[in-house]
């Protein structure tokens, strides 16, 4: 059984040993950076990006507005162009149905593409439980199985791990489950990605089960979409007999034409690429190519629960490009895995007490998670006001149905303490986050003792830099 | 109640609060690249090379005429090459290589032990560098476009729009699609791009009238 984010602690301790990791930290810095600047030059070549996000925003809403009709025209057109649609309450059932398609094939090893649905759902271990290896095929998501590790981002799961511990894992651990490494494998990440290739590549040609997630359903002609860099997607959406798709079911777009937007936009903010290498597109199977047998699993898992929340259900628009944990400073200092979670970063602190509710203090302590400087709210290419859910959601720990019951300024300023306590560097992160958002949005409110807090911090206007950086720029003002 | 049952009626109550919400969705968007004015055939082509050759792609441009030679240019690396039904034959005349016709279908591991492929697509997207094939006539099943290491894909000049949203009415959803943009890669490592994990590591593309 490989680690899970079982019994994780809460938010403060788990960033506290985390920004004692000055590895970590490194790793970190220099990928979100990286990350960051190309995104950067590509949204500034796109003179209508705004345009974009209005559309990408106003379609998700579309969706989520009428989910029920939306999937109900997803399940009648994958079934008539030859799919089985199958619907999961929560992860139990959702890795029940998958481990009964797997077995009703007889095999014992099957391949899978990167998804986060069945990282959140924790399916490789309910499989290994019935006696199936599944294997990851992406790059990192191999890295991050072969380590026996969790992933700390949703892109790029193992940037937290530099070269030099990527070669000792390969060499380590994959003539464990398959070919081994080559002899003398060195650190260079032409060779490292070579030795992926070949470990893999026996793989792909013996699999007979594929599962993998999707970023997109086509509401209107049941058809799914999958992007992806290295072509393990393309291997697993086409050499195996049998496909199986587990899907979120707010993963729904409502035309054709409206991938058009998402394709658009998605790999420029997750990876600072125009598009991705690759991106499949299909509807059921296709006679004399590709999988003869197609499953699409449909899950709830929480989805239902954000959905009731009229401030937090716009988390829902979420198309996991990562962008918000790219820019954000506490992630920065933090890495992933602080937050508990395989959604970390700004849509992390959102999105798990949405889906599971802020029950439990680990949970509980994700709202906390956040100086509210607004970046994420700037970058998200489909608007979520990350700000706005934020301080609902400490509103409900603080004064809802929670649970737990933090007394909300002090764990606020305990969990935030943990990443900001070296001034220089904090100022430094939170300026290259870019312009710093409004806190709170003009106009809300929040119930009980978090009132005067939000009265004081109610700011008319966007700020276009930060103080700290107006400051610097106008000497206190004297220029 | 089953799981479906379950989920639909949660939605439903979910969104209560939404129901007769209308969204109009702002289609404000650019429908063609930016640095390409509407129609600029020209134009998209020269954007789709550059983008094609800042991804690493070999890139020929090339009149009816030489498109054979073009191909044999293509596949010198190549022992081997694999080619779909109706691509047309004299393309691959004059390259003395060994030629599978993937007809009957080769095995994965028949197309595994091949050196390339040659296809044509159905639609091309400059600002993306994007090649899209649909399963068309010559371009055949997605197995035999992915296991060979080299990709030779032939675009006619007609194919190529200038933005995504151009590309989208003339593609068929029903069809298992492919978008290629440049050859397989990853950054996984430390954030450097590398060229070339599972897919095919080579993408040559001849751009012919």
């Amino acid at each position: 059984m490989s680690k899970t984010f079982m019994g994780w602690p809460a938010f403060p301790r788990a960033a506290e040993t985390a920004v004692a990791d000055e590895q970590l930290r490194t790793n970190v810095r220099r990928a979100t950076h990286t990350i960051r600047g190309k995104r950067a030059a590509l949204v500034e070549e796109r003179p209508d990006w705004q345009d974009l996000r209005d559309a990408a925003a106003a379609l998700k809403d579309d969706v989520l507005a009428h989910l029920d009709t939306y999937l109900e025209q997803v399940e009648e057109r994958v079934t008539a162009a030859g799919g089985t649609v199958h619907w999961a309450v929560d992860a139990d059932e959702a890795n029940r149905i998958v481990t009964r398609l797997v077995r009703d094939t007889g095999e014992t090893e099957i391949v899978k593409v990167k998804s986060m649905l069945t990282e959140e759902i924790g399916l490789d271990n309910a499989l290994e439980a019935a006696g199936i290896s599944a294997r990851e095929t992406d790059l990192a998501a191999t890295i991050v199985q072969l380590g026996d590790d969790l992933p700390s981002h949703v892109v790029v799961p193992a940037l937290h791990r530099n070269r030099s511990e990527i070669r000792d894992i390969f060499v380590r651990e994959m003539g464990r489950h398959g070919r081994p490494a080559p002899e003398g494998l060195t650190d260079d990440p032409g060779e490292l990605a070579e030795a992926a290739r070949l470990h893999m590549r026996e793989k792909f040609l013996k699999a007979k089960v594929a599962v993998s997630g999707a970023n997109f359903v086509v509401a209107e002609t049941g058809t799914l979409c999958v992007v992806e860099s290295e072509g393990n997607g393309r291997m697993c959406l086409t050499l195996a007999d049998t496909l199986i798709s587990v899907v979120g079911i707010e993963k729904v777009v409502p035309t054709w034409r409206d991938l058009e937007v998402y394709l658009q936009m998605l790999a420029r903010s997750a990876t600072g690429e125009r598009m991705a290498p690759y991106t499949s597109t299909w509807t059921g199977t296709t006679d004399g190519d590709g999988p003869g047998t197609f499953h699409l699993v449909l899950v709830d898992n929480g989805r239902t629960r954000a959905l009731a929340d009229p401030v937090g259900r716009q988390a829902l628009r979420c198309i996991r490009c990562g962008a918000c944990m790219n820019i954000c400073p506490v992630y920065e200092r933090t890495g992933g895995q602080a937050y508990g979670s395989v959604y970390p970063g700004p849509i992390g602190a959102i999105l798990n007490p949405l889906l599971k509710g802020p029950d439990d203090p680990q949970t509980a302590s994700l709202p906390y998670a956040s100086s509210l400087c607004g970046a994420c709210n700037e970058v998200c290419p489909v608007r979520i006001r990350f700000t706005d859910v934020l301080l609902k959601l400490r509103s409900d720990v603080a004064e809802g149905d929670a649970k737990v019951k933090h007394r909300a300024e002090k764990a606020a300023l305990k969990a935030v303490g943990a990443v900001m306590d070296h001034g220089p560097l904090w100022n430094a992160a939170v300026r290259a986050a870019g312009t710093v958002g409004a806190a709170v949005p003009k106009g809300m409110k929040l119930p009980g003792p978090l009132h005067g807090w939000t009265d004081s911090r109610a700011l008319p206007d966007i700020p276009k830099e930060s103080f700290r950086a107006w400051w610097k720029r106008t000497e206190g003002g004297a220029k | 109640m089953n799981a479906r049952d379950t989920v639909l009626s949660r939605i439903r109550r979910a969104t209560a609060d939404l129901s007769g919400t209308r969204t109009t969705v702002p289609r404000s968007y650019l429908r063609h690249a930016p640095t390409v004015a509407p129609g600029d055939r020209e134009g998209a082509v020269a954007l789709l090379v550059e983008r094609l050759e800042e991804y690493g792609a070999e890139v020929r441009r090339t009149d009816a005429p030489g498109l054979p030679a073009a191909v044999t240019r293509a596949l010198e690396a190549a022992r081997s090459a694999v080619v779909p039904d109706g691509l047309p034959e004299h393309w691959t005349a004059g390259w003395d290589g060994e030629l599978h016709r993937d007809q009957p279908p080769l095995t994965h591991h028949q197309l595994a032990a091949v050196d390339a492929v040659v296809t044509t697509c159905a639609v091309a997207v400059a600002e993306s560098g994007t090649l899209v094939l649909d399963g068309g006539p010559g371009q055949g099943r997605r197995a035999p476009t992915l296991l060979p290491d080299l990709h030779v894909c032939v675009v006619r000049e007609d194919q190529v729009v200038s933005a995504l949203p151009e590309a989208m009415p003339r593609l068929d959803p029903r069809r298992p699609l492919t978008w290629i943009s440049g050859p397989s890669a990853t950054a996984d490592i430390e954030m450097i791009r590398v060229r070339g994990v599972h897919g095919p590591r080579r993408l040559a593309v001849l751009i012919a009238p």
